[in-house]
């Protein structure tokens, strides 16, 4: 990557107006992920896939906190969802489940 | 963005990168044309599956720029990348991603040449298929020998699947046969859940020979295939060193490997402790308790990505948190996993309290079928994400 650096007054180097603008424009929805929200993909894929791990496409960001609620009292039975789980504050599933909730194709990997 | 090695953690970096921002110029540099997955190498090993499954190529990376080259060095202070061609290429931020390198000089005898007949198969690829091989030519009657090194090294649950998938290539096809694992350690990951199954699935058939008891290995003899442990030695009809292991050469020679051979690293940014403006991730990173696997380097990709790309933008990089689970297979149809949440803590990524952990002890058979199918939709699943 390259760029045009100039120094800002403290002397660090700050990027060019022009392409600091440029950057906060192309940032996608990536940008925003919770923490811990982009590994969740490493298993739950697009509903394509036709894995046995349910996709998480399309679900209401209420319904993953439910649900991770669930896993985490083990009132849901679970695999390793109620071990991962406890992991994760109420806070923290609740900003996991809001991007997880967002369209699909600002979520999965693509080139 | 310069990202070097296109395994789990290199591959994932370079399009979670261009994920998170499109006009970042992300070029991968990877000598190979296809990169042979180690998660399930070891149903290879024990005839269950093809080494095509395990072999995915580089033709689906998009605008991501690919440089089929290897990088050999790199400048720190110039921040810039030589390649094996002799060119180099200057970077903003670089990311290392080298996998782990096999100790030839940790084990006495053991060197490549012995690897030719005593074969680690720690890496995917034509040591999996020799060790396949041998099995399948050894006789019925005859010993296997695994030998684990001690702790960190690639996939700690590793060997114990591996000698699983073997135990139930021999008890199906080699009944008279035996499994003996000479361990450097007392104790391993999923150890409870390995050998209450072996016990149920394996009885007699595994011996496993812990620290302890005189199982580390000291030295061995490719030409007769013995292993020389502290309390004697084992001859072998098969043997498998997994030697020790450190982190991919350019680790070294960039200057971010430490005296233990691993990359210690920031667990914010998984920027290097060593070297400024080089992130390490995957395999090669130490930084606490995540383990190396796939999921691992997968997860921490990920984070590094988001961190970098921060950074780039003169943002504070966000507290990132990262999970990891792991699938194991002690049968066709019988898996077991460990899982862990993990979070910056002392300069260190620490497991969180409370969560994580592995299967159930007492599990009915739907359980551990449940989860041998889930860890073949996992890899299924993740290196769709990785490699398209």
């Amino acid at each position: 990557m390259t760029m045009r650096h100039s120094k800002n007054r403290r002397g660090r180097l700050a990027l060019a107006p022009v392409l600091l603008a440029a950057l906060a424009a192309s940032a996608s929805a990536w940008a925003d992920a919770a923490p811990g929200a982009t590994a969740c993909t490493g298993c739950h894929g697009p509903a394509a896939l036709g894995s046995a791990i349910p996709s998480l496409d399309g679900h209401a960001a209420d319904d993953i906190v439910a649900q991770m609620q669930a896993f985490r009292s083990g009132e849901r039975k679970a695999t390793v969802m109620d071990r991962i789980a406890r992991g994760f504050t109420e806070e923290e599933t609740r900003a996991i489940a809001e991007w997880l909730a967002k369209p699909e194709a600002a979520r999965h990997a693509q080139p | 963005m310069i990202v070097v090695g296109g395994g789990f953690a290199g591959a994932s970096c370079a399009r979670a990168l261009k994920q998170l921002d499109r006009d970042l110029a992300v070029t991968l540099v990877e000598p190979e044309t296809a990169y042979l997955a180690c998660p399930f190498r070891n149903a290879v090993l024990a005839g269950l599956r093809g080494i095509e499954a395990q072999t995915f190529r580089y033709d689906q990376f998009g605008d991501i720029g690919l440089i089929r080259t290897r990088a050999v060095a790199v400048d720190a202070e110039r921040r810039r990348v030589r390649l094996e061609d002799g060119t180099d290429i200057g970077y903003v931020r670089l990311v290392l991603a080298p996998g782990v390198d096999l100790r030839f000089d940790a084990l006495p005898g053991y060197d490549e040449a012995a690897a030719a007949i005593m074969p680690h198969a720690w890496k995917a690829g034509a040591q999996t298929l020799l060790l396949r091989d041998q099995l399948a030519a050894m006789p019925d009657g005859g010993v296997v020998i695994l030998s684990a090194p001690a702790n960190p090294f690639r996939c700690p649950p590793g060997p114990y699947e591996r000698a699983s998938l073997i135990a139930h290539y021999l008890k199906t096809s080699k009944p008279r046969s035996k499994l003996i694992i000479l361990d450097a350690k007392d104790a391993f990951s999923k150890q409870r859940l390995f050998e209450a199954a072996w016990q149920e699935l394996y009885p007699g058939l595994i011996e496993w020979v812990p620290l302890s008891s005189g199982g580390r290995v000291t030295e061995v003899d490719p030409a007769t295939r013995t292993l020389v442990t502290e309390f004697g030695s084992h001859k072998a009809d098969v043997a498998n060193v997994i030697p020790p292991q450190r982190a991919g050469r350019i680790a070294q020679s960039a200057g971010v490997a430490d005296q233990t051979g691993w990359c210690p690293i920031d667990p914010v940014t998984f920027e290097s402790r060593l070297q400024p403006a080089i992130h390490v991730v995957g395999d090669a990173a130490i930084g606490g308790a995540m383990p190396k696997s796939a999921f691992s380097a997968n997860a921490q990709a990920k984070a590094c990505a988001a961190a970098v790309a921060a950074l780039v933008r003169e943002r504070q990089p966000a507290q990132p948190k990262l999970i990891n689970t792991c699938y194991s297979l002690v049968a066709p149809g019988y898996g077991i996993s460990i899982a862990g949440v993990y979070q910056p803590r002392d300069g260190l990524l620490a497991e969180v309290e409370g969560a994580g952990g592995t299967s159930p002890l007492e599990a009915p058979l739907s359980v551990r079928e449940l989860e041998a199918a889930y860890a073949e939709d996992w890899f299924r699943t993740i290196t769709s994400e990785v490699f398209g």
